[in-house]
């Protein structure tokens, strides 16, 4: 159809396609009139996921600066699950809250084309660009609730500290400009490899800062300040979309670049970088134990889980690169299913994502309170469920990296984490029902949604060999 | 019949069986009753599966039997591999003979939500079963962590005042030996990986690394040790690791304190024998001596403890702690005898304690008060339960003639072979434990009926009968025909104690003094003993 040197942006395309034409689906409807936008999402989701898979085991370019090979692409099909998940989802919550259909959806869809740019592209001016597209996207549906105070507020502080972290990327991009003379990863990689660095000091810098933005997109302490009023102030459906989908594609460039462009500098920033995901694993736990809200508790849950795939990239051997793809895999579907049942859980009048809230809710809704636990003990990694292979893959790789210090903390942040996990669950389940919170409705499509993820999650959890395998081939060929 | 897979129905059966009442509509309660009876029904069908497995294992091979094993990760070398031998034989016999007796005993007294009560039950049957038949370390580290799933929400949902508490208390201190155990788990597949090459989690493969590399060093070893051992510790419950275990016995429901002290204890002693010890011979000779001390004080603390206990199921609870404490100093002394006790008394104490619980929770189905002050002259009014309740404490306390005494004695015998001082300390703790358990005994049975409330007290209902009877009548038969039990796990203990004292025969060789030609006898090194040489085995 197209030229080939096109192949590797088709599923970025047809992302970009679904967007535009929801968008345009919004602008041209007759009012009152019902279209349904979610369709349009899924239909172009559906053929990304398609074209990823075609391309598999391809290794294709595009005009020199994006990559579509296997770890890429692994990283497309985990956004499209949570792309796919994401539209399903909404489509309760978006008539419920009376969110302008055609921009949330379209929006979100032009995102998901962020991302996956990001996780695709071999340039870091295209990653900048992909970045900045993610961003604007995200600080959108951050605030796409107008009349909410906590909505503006969120997206504010997001797009200010976002803004920010972004130039702060920019500059890191530049200097490694003036040191190598390329944006290139490969390029960057080779001149570096080349050159003996320990003494040029604009190195570190370049590294520095690249290493700011990218800990600042996946939350990394001490730059995720802005993660917990962010994804408390965002309605929940979208906290669930960006605690997933913009760490996914973010784990997936900031791997790129730090494994294979700045990876002869490796013995630089692997102290660094061990000690922000100590401190990350460490803080996210040990604050979310606070936390009486859900969202937030849940905010600062993702933030101890960034931590967990930052051990992945210290580790940086083959485990640890495919242990980073296998639990984005697994924190995006159970992540996700969790906001998502808080989002369902929420009226029109009141969002009942207070603990208390909660209360009782195994004896008025035995299938939601199920299935809420069966996705909270996964991101506690409990066996069998995905969390705890997720986890476990991690810890073998930080453990035969010789990282046993990381392995431990690793374990014992888990063990802590399984407190405020259950904390929600012994609201549902031992608590009397206050009659505070608001009667949520469940549609049967978001429980039967909910349902999928369950078995997703206990599908990762037991029968982990084909996915593992996957994550295991997607990394043979760019590192 | 070696292509039934009995080994995987065993673990899977009950589990099936509670993802088939998640599909039961139980909105109003009215299945109440049928749920009860299919819970019960597929408990017996795996007690009877149980016993088949025992009527057809053989008694005379020490290698594990009716072994399963297929590939599951096979990148990581992981296998869903479990196989059965003469210790985990009794084990398994123990949780399925206690499982369907836990049920029938709830039958009245948990009235709520019967439906959930139920799944959780045979989802932790499950689980119990699958730590003692993995022969594979991810599937028992799995097993071993999903089996608190369940056990949390029993305490937590069903228990009394302090539940939620006593809950999440058990399931912290749980997972906190347990991530660590889990981070060696790891190490040792890949130590193994450094040595052969692939991956594995094989329990019988990762038996042959050698500790004597420079990356596989004895400090590593006695690392590795300690990981599995405290993870262990923690659930026997070895003292000073037992803080949980009053808390989670005290809230939980009488179902839920049979299984919890009937099998999930022995979970710990369990992985002493078959993990700790055995995969980590050198480094677990260096701690024995450890282990034993913190096992004797456990023993005299719990007594003590229990001595003064106002509260029924307190005192029960803390005397678990100074049972099992029994059960680490016999595995310690790491010889026949002692190790023999060990396995016998982790099913004497499953039996007696179990039944102990029992009979504690039907007094207080009928009075709501674990306090033994209301109590008192009980023996008037409700003579049936109060037999029993004579049984189960004797059982309890070790009279020759009942289980307890078997496992106690050759405990004892095994430790006085090993050091004499642990063997005397210990056997102090036998007079204590006749001391607190005889002293209960007399407060809640004998004397005058003080209490009005105690005086219309029924006696034991046919259902009640059904539960406690079969617990006596084991308690007498393992106390008359120990040989029963004895005979099938000797070969496999008999393999433990070899495989240890190879490891210790060289060291001891080296260490001590070349006078000892008793040396591959005797498993301690680097201490001449205090007292003479008993005749080989």
């Amino acid at each position: 159809m197209l030229s080939p040197s096109f192949n590797a942006i088709v599923p970025i395309m047809c992302v970009v396609a679904a967007g535009i034409a929801a968008l345009l689906a919004e602008a041209l409807r007759e009012p009152g009139e019902r279209v349904p936008i979610a369709g349009l999402g899924v239909i172009g989701l559906v053929a990304a996921g398609i074209s990823a898979a075609w391309l598999w085991d391809r290794h294709t370019t595009s005009f020199g600066v994006v990559s579509a090979d296997n770890f890429g692409l692994f990283i497309v099909l985990v956004l499209v699950v949570i792309g796919l998940l994401t539209m399903a989802f909404s489509s309760q919550v978006v008539s419920r809250d009376h969110l302008p259909g055609g921009e949330y959806y379209g929006v979100t869809l032009l995102g998901l084309s962020g991302m996956m740019l990001m996780a695709t592209a071999s340039d870091l001016l295209v990653i900048f660009l992909a970045l900045e597209v993610l961003s604007l996207s995200v600080y959108v549906l951050t605030a796409i609730r107008r009349d909410s105070e906590a909505s503006t507020e969120g997206g504010f502080k997001y797009f200010l500290l976002g803004g920010f972290s972004s130039a702060v990327f920019l500059y890191g991009i530049a200097f490694t400009y003036g040191i190598t003379g390329s944006t290139r990863l490969q390029r960057v990689g080779e001149v570096l490899a080349a050159q003996s660095m320990s003494e040029n000091v604009l190195a570190y810098v370049a590294l520095g800062l690249l290493l700011v933005g990218f800990a600042f997109k996946v939350s990394a302490v001490p730059f995720h300040m802005w993660t917990p009023d962010a994804y408390q102030g965002a309605p929940t459906i979208v906290t669930a979309f960006m605690s997933t989908a913009v760490k996914a594609a973010a784990f997936g460039a900031f791997a790129r670049v730090f494994l294979s462009a700045f990876e002869p500098l490796r013995d630089d920033w692997t102290p660094v970088l061990w000690a922000i995901a100590a401190a990350t694993m460490i803080f996210g736990t040990i604050v979310a134990v606070l936390q009486s809200n859900m969202k937030r508790m849940l905010a600062y849950s993702s933030i101890a889980h960034a931590g967990y795939m930052l051990v992945g990239i210290v580790a940086a051997n083959d485990l640890g690169k495919a242990g980073i793809l296998y639990y984005l895999l697994a924190y995006g579907v159970t992540n996700l299913a969790a906001f998502a049942t808080i989002a369902l859980l929420g009226t029109r009048e009141r969002a009942n994502d207070d603990l208390r809230d909660v209360s009782g809710l195994a004896t008025t809704h035995p299938a939601v309170a199920a299935l809420m636990t069966v996705f909270l003990l996964s991101l506690g990694g409990m066996p069998p469920t995905a969390g705890f292979v997720a986890k476990w893959y991690i810890f073998s790789a930080a453990v035969s990296g010789g990282y046993y210090w990381l392995a431990i903390i690793g374990v014992l942040t888990s063990v802590v984490a399984i407190f405020f996990y259950l904390r929600i669950v012994v609201m549902m389940y031992m608590a009397e029902p206050t009659g505070e919170a608001a009667v949520p409705r469940f549609s049967r499509f978001g429980i039967a949604t909910l349902g999928v993820a369950m078995i997703a999650v206990f599908y990762l959890g037991i029968l982990p060999t084909r996915v593992l395998n996957l994550a295991a081939a997607s990394i043979t060929t760019i590192f | 019949m070696n292509s039934f897979p009995i080994l995987s129905f065993l673990i899977f059966l009950p589990v099936a069986g509670s993802i088939l009442l998640l599909f039961v509509d139980n909105r109003d309660e009215r299945r109440d009753a049928s749920i009860r009876v299919l819970t019960l029904v597929v408990s017996l069908v795996v007690l009877a599966l149980a016993i088949l497995l025992w009527a057809r294992f053989d008694p005379t091979s020490a290698e594990y039997q009716f072994t399963e094993r297929h590939p599951w990760i096979p990148a990581f070398g992981i296998d869903y591999s479990v196989g059965v031998d003469g210790i985990s034989l009794l084990l398994v016999e123990l949780t399925a003979f206690l499982t369907p007796i836990a049920l029938l005993s709830s039958w009245e007294s948990v009235r709520k939500r019967v439906k959930a009560f139920s799944i959780f039950m045979l989802a932790l049957e499950s689980a119990m079963i699958g730590v003692f038949l993995s022969l594979d370390l991810f599937l028992f580290y799995i097993f071993w962590d999903a089996m608190l799933i369940p056990m949390y929400f029993l305490i937590g949902i069903w228990g009394y005042e302090r539940r939620v508490y006593a809950a999440i208390k058990f399931i912290l201190f749980t997972m906190a030996g347990g991530v660590l155990m889990l981070v060696a788990i790891i190490t040792l597949a890949w130590l193994y990986s450094a040595q052969y090459g692939v991956y594995s989690f094989d329990l019988l493969k990762l038996q042959t690394l050698s500790f004597n590399t420079p990356t596989a060093t004895r400090t590593v070893e006695g690392l590795l040790f300690l990981a599995f051992t405290i993870a262990f510790a923690i659930k026997v419950p070895l003292f000073p690791f037992h803080t949980w275990l009053p808390d989670a016995h005290v809230e939980a429901p009488t179902a839920g304190s049979v299984i919890l002290a009937g099998v999930l204890l022995k979970m710990g002693t369990y992985g002493l024998v078959r993990f700790s010890f055995p995969l980590f011979p050198h480094a677990a000779i260096t701690f024995a001596p450890y282990l034993a001390t913190l096992a004797v004080i456990g023993i005299v603390y719990g007594a003590l403890v229990s001595m003064v206990q106002p509260d029924l199921k307190k005192l029960v609870a803390y005397s678990s702690v100074s049972h099992l404490g029994f059960v680490v100093l016999g595995i310690a002394a790491m010889n026949m005898q002692g190790v023999q006790g060990a396995v016998y008394q982790m099913l004497n104490h499953g039996v007696s304690t179990g039944a102990l619980f029992l009979i504690v929770g039907m007094l207080m189905d009928r009075r709501h008060t674990r306090l033994i002050a209301e109590f008192g002259g009980l023996k008037a009014v409700v003579p049936g339960l109060v037999a029993v309740f004579l049984v189960i404490t004797l059982s309890s306390i070790g009279l020759p003639g009942l289980n307890g005494f078997v496992g106690e004695f050759l405990i004892l015998l095994g430790t006085f072979r090993w050091r004499m001082e642990y063997g005397f300390i210990a056997a102090l703790g036998v007079i204590l434990s006749a001391v607190y358990m005889l002293w209960m005994f007399q407060r809640v049975n004998y004397g005058a009926v003080l209490n009005e409330k105690n005086r219309n007290l029924p006696d034991l209902s046919v259902r009640e009968r059904w539960v406690i009877w079969p617990t006596v009548a084991m308690a007498i038969f393992m106390g008359l025909a120990p040989k029963f039990f004895l005979v099938p796990m000797e070969r496999s203990v008999e393999r433990v104690v070899q495989r240890l004292q190879s490891a210790a025969g060289p060291t001891t060789v080296r260490l001590e003094s070349p006078t000892s030609t008793a040396g591959a006898q005797r498993v301690a090194p680097r201490r001449v003993r205090t007292f003479g040489p008993g005749p080989g085995k």
